[in-house]
């Protein structure tokens, strides 16, 4: 089975107790301990000042990261290709459609209703840095983050440019987060480059296999990982933080897992 | 791109269950658009409504995935012996060497509109026969598919709004190239519920009529629920004769509106652009264009703004929309299988329900079926969130 080899330029991480990229990666490496605490979901200063208050949970996640993974390697966000992935639409514009729709007027505002599809943050990224490369949002309900690791790095192979992967969650409000326990918002960006390229902080090679998913050694953190969809991308943070060479098995769908190998970036 | 093999195509709408009921109804200019009467929605507006989705029974080994949409994609996947096809596939393949990538805008949703109303007068809980994960979530479609068939290659949905089941022939694309999968069943499937004809209609975006694309009176657009798939494998040393093939695809943003087109369709017009250089090809080689048409006004005018910048005013192009109504996620992959039937039969349906043409709109669009021969149609889809997609299919 074949490999899929891209470099890592820039990473930016968000989830409950982990602020940003340089505090999670002092945690993930052994530096300084995890502290459980909600997540603080930031503003996202791409968007204009009242959009910015308006915009939702997954809005304001993924435009947030995306900008901080770009910055952090230095890329403009124009022209580079994205992938959002998260494991559903936003959960409070849903959860207020269907409670619209349960009552006698059944009536949706129409900025609700656009703010509902799944694409919505991919949407408000285009219009807020001008861009207008291709851009896909994907689903794999607990598989989400796998889904868009696959498809953004399928997408480098194919366009030989980098491609800015956006996974996050948003979690829903009760009713239905009884149904769907999502611990709290979680965010991580990943800008990735052709292997060809050779600069990055990292080579990562990625493979379909069988074997079982890597685990955290702090229990919390292995908490939010098994609770957080987009949280499962962990061990592959966590190989990041401590810049070591290895490889994470991230948990996918079913039995197929992802073996992710760091390596120098050639 | 290196051209794959659409070697098993099906699509079931309101124009009927398969292939041949599809491309007799498009052949008799017939418009399976109705008055809505589904559920308790009281809007006047009329739907693409496919019969017999209540009947469907799912396998009991999956029946905790039962809801509409999934009902009308296990529908989907027995017409022109789809499964038996993928089946036999995954038997050459292996399964693991298959994927599923499924378009959808709504998925299930519909399952949670409905327990909304049974919420515990005093909690405030939903009901405990509610399965989130199965129904509403929009991986559910492409689970379901990928359990009913039997495989166990990578998969995911795609959801971009009106054009996720074309971008999902870009993924399977890039998997392939890739050497991660060997084949990849593709698709979309939409159905109907109140959170897209609520949310159309406070869009005011539904025409009260069978929806009219390009007509100097189109009103909006018509709603409708579909379920399209296609099996992608790379193309054989000696394809059959009549084999039709992905050719290009391209994709683009907006960077406009959340809700409404590039006026000067300039995403529409990459996304075509990018098509015809991942094919190879050049305007000229298009014999037909299936638009995304809509039937709203600035749908239509910036998509044929689009198109004649690319394509000029003589290309012949319709949207069967007028046909099926707008199937929101499903419509890239029910209209990509429309494209390969017209190069496949050489025969372009003319637009259904389009009675004047909007004299404002210079492409060629067609009013009465033509029998031509097509050796490549392009098929565009364009969604909210300025999300644009075009397929290019045809003879290797």
């Amino acid at each position: 089975m074949s490999k899929l080899a891209v470099c890592i330029e820039g990473i930016a991480l968000l989830g409950p107790g982990l602020a940003d990229w340089p505090a999670a990666r002092a945690v993930l490496a052994g530096a300084s301990p995890y502290r459980a605490a909600p997540t603080v979901v930031p503003a996202p200063t791409l968007l204009p000042p009242n959009e910015r208050r308006r915009s939702g949970t997954a809005v304001k996640i993924a435009l947030t990261m995306g900008a901080a993974a770009l910055d952090a390697c230095g890329r403009e966000a124009a022209g580079i290709a994205t992938v959002f992935a998260s494991s559903s639409a936003d959960g409070d514009t849903c959860h207020a459609i269907c409670e619209s729709l349960a009552g006698p007027e059944r009536l949706i505002s129409p900025t609700r209703f656009h703010n509902s599809v799944h694409n919505a943050p991919a949407g408000y990224w285009s219009i807020a840095t001008r861009s207008m490369a291709p851009s896909t949002s994907v689903c794999g309900y607990d598989a989400s983050f796998g889904a868009g690791l696959l498809e953004a790095c399928a997408l480098v192979h194919a366009l030989g440019e980098p491609v800015l992967l956006l996974a996050y969650d948003a979690p829903y409000p009760e009713p239905l987060w009884a149904k769907r326990p999502v611990a709290d918002a979680f965010g991580a960006a990943l800008v990735l480059a052709p292997a060809a390229v050779g600069r990055g902080l990292a080579r990562l090679d990625l493979e379909l296999r069988a074997e079982a998913p890597s685990r955290l050694e702090d229990a919390a953190l292995e908490t939010v990982r098994r609770e957080i969809p987009t949280a499962r991308c962990l061990p592959l943070f966590g190989l990041l933080a401590r810049a070591e060479p290895g490889t994470a098995v991230l948990d996918y769908l079913d039995e197929l897992r992802l073996a992710a190998t760091l390596a120098p970036c050639a | 791109m290196r051209p794959l093999l659409l070697s098993r195509t099906t699509m079931t709408s309101c124009l009927g269950r398969g292939l041949e009921a599809t491309r007799t109804a498009l052949r008799a200019r017939a418009s399976g658009l109705a008055p809505c009467r589904f559920e308790t929605v009281t809007l006047a507006t009329c739907v693409g409504e496919v019969t017999g989705v209540d009947e469907v029974r799912l396998a009991p080994a999956l029946r905790g995935y039962d809801c509409r949409n999934n009902r009308l994609a296990a529908l989907g996947l027995e017409q022109d012996g789809f499964a038996e096809a993928v089946r036999a596939a995954a038997a050459r393949l292996g399964a693991q060497r298959i994927g599923v990538f499924l378009g959808t805008s709504t998925s299930g949703i519909l399952q949670t509109e409905l327990a909304y109303r049974r919420r515990d007068p005093a909690t405030g809980a939903l009901p405990g026969d509610f399965d989130y994960a199965h129904t509403h979530n929009s991986f559910s479609v492409a689970d379901f598919v990928r359990r009913q068939l039997g495989l166990a290659g990578p998969a995911w949905t795609v959801s971009t709004a009106c054009s996720s089941s074309a971008k999902v022939f870009g993924t399977a694309a890039r998997l392939i190239d890739a050497g991660l999968i060997d084949a990849a069943v593709v698709g979309g499937v939409d159905s109907l519920c109140l959170t897209t004809l609520y949310g159309f209609n406070s869009l005011e975006l539904l025409s009260p009529e069978p929806c009219r694309p390009y007509d100097a009176a189109r009103a909006g657009l018509s709603i409708g629920e579909a379920a399209g798939f296609a099996l992608l494998e790379p193309m054989p040393a000696s394809p059959a004769a009549d084999a039709v093939a992905l050719l290009g695809v391209g994709e683009s943003s907006d960077a406009h509106h959340m809700s409404a087109p590039h006026p000067e369709g300039l995403g529409a017009r990459m996304a075509i652009e990018a098509a015809l250089a991942d094919a190879g090809l050049g305007a000229a080689d298009i014999d037909y264009v299936n638009l995304h048409g809509t039937a709203t006004p600035s749908n239509d005018a910036a998509e044929d703004k689009a198109v004649v910048g690319v394509c000029g005013t003589r290309t012949p192009c319709s949207s069967t929309k007028g046909a099926t109504g707008h199937t929101l996620g499903a419509a890239g992959a029910i209209e990509a299988v429309i494209a390969a039937l017209a190069v496949r039969h050489g025969f372009m349906p003319g637009g259904a329900n389009t009675r004047d043409l909007d004299p404002a709109l210079r492409a060629h669009y067609l009013l009465e079926n033509r029998e031509a021969p097509v050796r490549r149609a392009l098929s565009n889809s364009f969604g909210f969130g300025g999300t644009n997609c075009s397929l290019v299919l045809g003879r290797a």
